[in-house]
């Protein structure tokens, strides 16, 4: 802020230098203590509002079921626990995947999200495909475009089999293509 | 009073302001969105009373309202249908500034905080959606996640804060209901203090007449003769226009939230559950159709750079043109170009209530009179055609989806032969079914569609 002689010295309001000087000193003084009062409750507020910005997220493994309950060739909806749900989530900590048995050892784990806009795409077992309900996003049972507007194939999450369970490794969404 | 507070003579003095004699119903729009906004406040404010912001609960709390509360009902639909008047006053009432020319000088501001508080609005809408938290709003939250991560450099980061979090969960509700109960209204109050600031500023705009130029050097002087000449004090000489179109705007919108009640629940707010067809409210329907209309591959850039050099272009406006003609019949092109507005955004809007290009997931398997057999490989064939999924795209008479060619004379335009390509190839827009059926299966498919001609075969 440029200070003039004019702001410091209204009319009708004869001021000294000392004055003047004094005056210019009470109004830095003012704008500084209001500035450090202003900072001492922003930035704790910034600091938590911010702060999911800058967490780490965790994945862990979750479990889906058994080996056995998937049989080789087809493709079955999996329900699981987000990684780190707060206590208040309900029924939004909740996350879903489609689950390929390719064969005796291998499985495949897709996003449900429609690699054009995110809706949640529907497997047609009839059909062999994945159709997405919003623009008709069309994907082959191993997820590769097969028509329509995705430009990517579905993403994939990690796959494990642990003591006989099927586990997911849990990602944030939108998975980012690997 | 008067004495101590000062307030009742300053409060006249503002309410009998002179405005422009001929400023009548054309300039009722400001106020009535004015009224619409505090209905919003005061039906926001008691819905609050018993919603619980919690991911969790709020969708137990919303059935609680909706069902059980007495005048709960009544509430959401205030709430909704006071919401939905409010964007549609916003919009004529801007339409209405626009053609009258009244944001050129000395009101470029007015415009320009206009422009922000239409922005306002539908960041409003859209996060109110998002309150009514059940299987459409997760979505909305999700879908609208996964298509901000696909903005070049910074699309992660805007997921992350669209979510809250990594998923949508318990983090996602309680700040969309922070930013829609505390953040925007504070933002709305203070810019329609601004804005209301600035019309007593600088004057009611009078009606534009053709062939009077704006001159920013008279204008002012002009102005203010014309107001001593002939101006009429605000209150109640022009108020009561306001008043009596305010009023009955509450009445329709009282009567549409009685009789009509709250905008239905969707299911629980589950996202595993994957059967879900995410819509926006009507006042948003009309971008989800451009959203679905641009060309593939446009869409990651359009979503950032559109409303924003939609933004730019509207605050942008008075300062590249704020002097010359204000009349509507010496500026066509303003008047085309709210036309064009409003058709497009019409179109836009049927096509997405439409959404010819979303599969029909609920296309019944086809009755043996639309077959036109009860065996043989054609009545295999309208089974492959339903089971395989071609009906969700195609219709077959009345029955199947508008994705993909509507198939119900299919076989006046492709031969057998030509059929057998397209289906085992696919296209653009169809999966190829090479790989997914047995050669007999596509025979009974291919027999199924060359039975479908204009004439010639039984219905």
């Amino acid at each position: 802020m440029k200070e003039t002689n004019a702001e410091n010295n209204p009319a009708g309001c004869p001021a000294s230098p000392a004055e003047l000087s004094r005056r210019k000193f009470f109004a830095r003084l003012s704008v500084a203590a209001g500035g450090i009062g202003a900072l001492m409750v922003a930035l704790p507020v910034a600091g938590f509002i911010l702060a999911p910005f800058f967490e780490r997220h965790k994945e862990v493994w979750r479990s889906v079921g058994k080996m056995d309950s998937f049989k080789i060739g087809t493709t079955t909806a999996v329900q699981y626990e987000d990684a780190s749900p707060l206590p208040w989530a309900g029924v939004t900590a909740r996350s879903a995947a489609w689950l390929r048995r390719v064969d005796a050892d291998t499985f495949i784990a897709f996003s449900i999200n429609c690699t054009h806009l995110g809706c949640p795409v529907r497997w047609l077992a009839e059909a062999d495909l994945f159709m997405c309900p919003c623009h008709g996003g069309v994907y082959y049972n191993d997820g590769t475009v097969a028509a329509g507007p995705p430009p990517a194939p579905l993403p994939r999450y990690q796959v494990r089999v642990l003591n006989g369970d099927v586990q997911i490794l849990t990602a944030q969404i939108p998975i980012s293509s690997k | 009073m008067d004495d101590r507070t000062g307030l009742p003579k300053m409060i006249g003095k503002t309410a009998r302001h002179l405005v422009p004699p001929d400023a009548k119903w054309w300039y009722v729009f400001g106020t009535a969105t004015l009224c619409a906004f505090m209905v919003q406040v005061i039906s926001g404010v008691a819905l609050a009373f018993a919603y619980i912001p919690s991911a969790g609960e709020a969708y137990t709390t919303l059935h609680f309202i909706s069902d059980q509360a007495p005048f709960g009902h009544f509430l959401r639909g205030l709430h909704y249908y006071g919401a939905s008047a409010m964007v549609l006053m916003v919009g004529l009432h801007m339409a209405q500034v626009f053609l009258f020319g009244a944001y050129k000088f000395p009101r470029e501001l007015n415009w320009a905080t206009g422009v922000l508080l239409l922005g306002f609005t539908l960041v409003m809408g859209f996060t109110g959606q998002l309150l009514r938290w059940d299987q459409n709003a997760v979505w909305s939250v999700v879908v609208g996640a996964e298509q901000a991560a696909r903005v070049p450099l910074i699309g992660q980061w805007l997921a992350h804060f669209i979510l809250g979090g990594d998923t949508v969960g318990g983090a996602t509700l309680t700040r969309f209901f922070a930013i829609h109960v505390f953040i925007m209204p504070a933002f709305i109050f203070a810019f329609v203090g601004l804005h209301l600031w600035l019309v007593l500023r600088h004057g009611v705009s009078e009606p534009p007449k053709p062939g009077k130029l704006v001159d920013p050097k008279t204008y002012r002087a002009e102005y203010q003769q014309m107001l001593e000449k002939t101006g009429k004090p605000f209150w109640p000489d022009a108020a009561w226009r306001d008043t009596i179109f305010c009023t009955g705007l509450i009445v329709f919108v009282v009567a549409l939230a009685f009789f009509s009640g709250a905008p239905p629940l969707d299911k629980p707010p589950d996202p595993s559950v994957v059967a879900a067809s995410p819509r926006p409210d009507w006042y948003l329907l009309w971008y989800f159709g451009v959203l679905a209309l641009l060309p593939h591959g446009t869409e990651k850039y359009f979503m950032v750079f559109g409303p924003l050099l939609a933004g730019i272009i509207l605050i942008a406006l008075p300062f590249v043109s704020n002097r010359g003609e204000r009349s509507p019949r010496r500026r066509p092109w303003a008047v085309v170009a709210v036309i064009m507005t409003v058709l497009m955004i019409v179109t836009l809007w049927v096509a997405g209530a439409k959404s010819p290009w979303s599969p029909n997931f609920n296309a019944p398997p086809l009755s043996a009179s639309v077959v036109g057999a009860t065996n043989g490989p054609v009545m295999l064939g309208a089974e492959l055609f339903h089971d395989k999924g071609c009906l969700n795209c195609h219709l077959i008479g009345k029955d199947g989806g508008r994705r993909g060619p509507d198939l119900t004379d299919v076989a006046d335009r492709l031969s057998k032969n030509e059929m057998i390509l397209k289906i085992a190839n696919g296209a653009v827009n169809m999966p190829a079914y090479a790989g997914n059926l047995t050669p007999s299966k596509m025979d009974a498919l291919v027999a199924f569609l060359q039975t479908r001609k204009r004439n010639g075969h039984d219905r």
